[in-house]
């Protein structure tokens, strides 16, 4: 991760026509070049609201987004678009092309990529999301986690240097969400800024950062090690904390002794059995 | 109502070059007052078997026996109204199927399609907005003012007030976050146990499964894989991870402390409270013989 701001979030309030209540209410936080922040909240919390901001979709009266040196607005919105791509809850409804290459080579067709350079970006952005061989499929014969991979296929192709993952592994199978989590992880690693939102909290215990929205509003921001020490304040506001920190309190209020603070559950179960049973 | 799919196939698209066996020789058994989770990836076929349920589908071969009612491949069964209002389904995102102006008009729709009169199904409206636990004052509201949320539970009601005896649940939580999804599921299982309703629960959770079911049918490429009460089923674990299942957090979290201790704990625990029990009882015997 390099310590270069790449989104800038300032002071964002944004209010729905017909509504009394502020969606977002001066929100402002910054993510880095290559860091991966989950963006988590219940539902209603305001965590889509700002997805639909970032991509401009929606475009606040106060504050701002910065992606990039680009500022967020009617006028840049387009310019903006290339720096960060979408991939959205429903596999099914942002499958576009009859055939997984074209799918991918929709968003290239719209920037009018050279034909030559589009093979090769299409061909590139399959690969990295393991679908290549399914170069010529048709979409309904893929799976919910493989049409998540070709829409991602389809945003790394334009070369972003942002990717959003709104829900993108909520209407998955278990392995359909993992095989998404894995690539996501991939991405990471190959210095991609990723922000997903989710309220999923295995998926957030996997960002570098979490920030928790609640009503409108930052309610909370750090690593997922200190935010999951919050467990009581977070069921509170709707949402849960992982398995292995929920076990973890639970055995100590039965008096077991844990001294070592574990977040995941090899952690744990080694802990528990090292401090109570290898004797 | 008692519900059994006998040797029940059924093909997509029959005679075209579509054509696809989507199940094969499905044998269930649902018994009246009984609460089965069916289980499965993509594409097992578990959506198929559940349009079985309320004869949305006729199958091809074999024989649904609904109740009373025998669905028979090959003929034209008529007169399935009393079978729908019997079997109410809650499909996968049943908000998007809300339409009407109110809550109120979108909740009676079902029941007065059945031949409810209008006053009967205004108060059914009434107790099932309560049941899904939201206030009178939605009645009069557009459903599309309302959050995702509570379109939902709206959803849900449109389906509590034809009073079905069987509630067939498809992924019912799918898309909330954690409490919404605690709540529905709590409630689904109270109406179960209030109105003695038989349910069939159609998830990718393995938690809810274990937590609320008494039987789990497990769906793979068509066919029944598995069957049996959640305790069996949990602890053979190679058996659901060979089909691209899980079991649930806690029941692989007490396999790696076994794998650890070098021996098996008294049972598979289904939920944390109890496993944390044995392990507490567990150290203290274990103190008490040092």
């Amino acid at each position: 991760m390099d310590h270069k701001v790449l989104v800038a979030v300032d002071s964002l309030t944004f209010m729905y026509e017909d509504q009394q209540k502020k969606a977002l209410d001066n929100v402002s936080f910054q993510v880095m070049q290559g860091e991966w922040v989950a963006i988590v909240g219940h539902n209603g919390s305001g965590k889509s609201t700002l997805a639909k901001l970032l991509n401009g979709l929606y475009f606040s009266a106060e504050g701002s987004i910065r992606i990039g040196d680009i500022k967020i607005s009617e006028e840049t919105v387009w310019e903006a678009r290339k720096k960060i791509g979408m991939v959205f809850q429903n596999p099914d409804n942002q499958f576009v092309g009859t055939t997984v290459k074209d799918d991918v080579a929709f968003g290239l067709e719209n920037n009018a990529v050279p034909r030559e350079e589009m093979h090769i970006r299409v061909e590139t952005a399959l690969a990295k999301v393991n679908m290549l061989p399914f170069l010529d499929q048709e979409p309904h014969h893929l799976s919910g986690g493989q049409k998540q991979r070709v829409a991602i296929a389809g945003v790394i192709a334009l070369k972003p240097s942002i990717i959003v993952l709104d829900e993108a592994t909520s209407m998955l199978d278990p392995q359909g969400r993992q095989e998404v989590l894995e690539l996501m992880k991939e991405l990471k690693q190959e210095n991609m800024t990723v922000i997903s939102i989710t309220h999923d909290l295995d998926e957030a215990a996997r960002a570098d950062r979490i920030i928790i929205m609640n009503e409108g509003k930052i309610y909370k921001e750090g690593k997922p090690s200190e935010i999951f020490q919050l467990e009581k304040e977070l069921i509170d506001i709707g949402l849960d904390i992982p398995f292995a920190i929920k076990l973890r309190s639970g055995l100590r209020k039965q008096g077991i002794q844990l001294d070592k603070i574990t977040l995941t559950e090899e952690e744990l179960v080694t802990e528990l059995w090292t401090s109570h049973f290898k004797k | 109502m008692d519900i059994s799919l006998q040797k029940v196939a059924y093909r997509y698209q029959e005679n075209t070059p579509f054509e696809t066996l989507a199940i094969k020789d499905v044998d269930i058994n649902i018994t009246s007052g009984s609460y089965t989770a069916i289980i499965g990836h993509t594409g097992s076929g578990k959506s198929t078997v559940l349009q079985h349920l309320n004869a949305l589908l006729t199958p091809t071969s074999g024989n649904v026996v609904i109740g009373d009612r025998l669905i028979e491949s090959g003929r034209k069964n008529k007169n399935l109204a009393p079978i729908r209002q019997k079997v109410g389904i809650v499909f996968q995102f049943p908000e998007s199927q809300l339409f009407e102006e109110t809550v109120e008009k979108d909740i009676c729709f079902g029941p007065m399609n059945f031949g409810v009169s209008e006053e009967e199904a205004k108060h059914r409206a009434k107790k099932a907005l309560r049941e899904v636990g939201l206030s009178e004052e939605y009645l009069t509201k557009s459903p599309f003012d309302l959050s995702g949320g509570q379109m939902r539970r709206v959803a849900i009601a449109g389906v509590l007030a034809m009073e079905p005896e069987v509630l067939v649940l498809d992924e019912p939580t799918a898309g909330l976050d954690p409490r919404g999804r605690k709540e529905i599921m709590d409630m689904f299982y109270r109406l179960h146990k209030e109105r003695n309703l038989t349910t069939i629960l159609v998830t990718h959770s393995m938690e809810d499964a274990a937590i609320y079911a008494d039987k789990i049918v497990i769906m793979n490429k068509g066919n029944v894989y598995k069957e049996g009460e959640p305790e069996a089923i949990f602890s053979n674990s190679e058996d659901l991870i060979e089909i691209g299942l899980n079991v649930p957090d806690i029941v692989r979290f007490q396999q790696k402390l076994e794998t650890l201790l070098g021996y098996k704990l008294d049972r598979v625990h289904l939920n944390m409270e109890t496993f944390i029990m044995e392990v507490s009882d567990h150290l203290k015997k274990k103190e008490d013989n040092q």
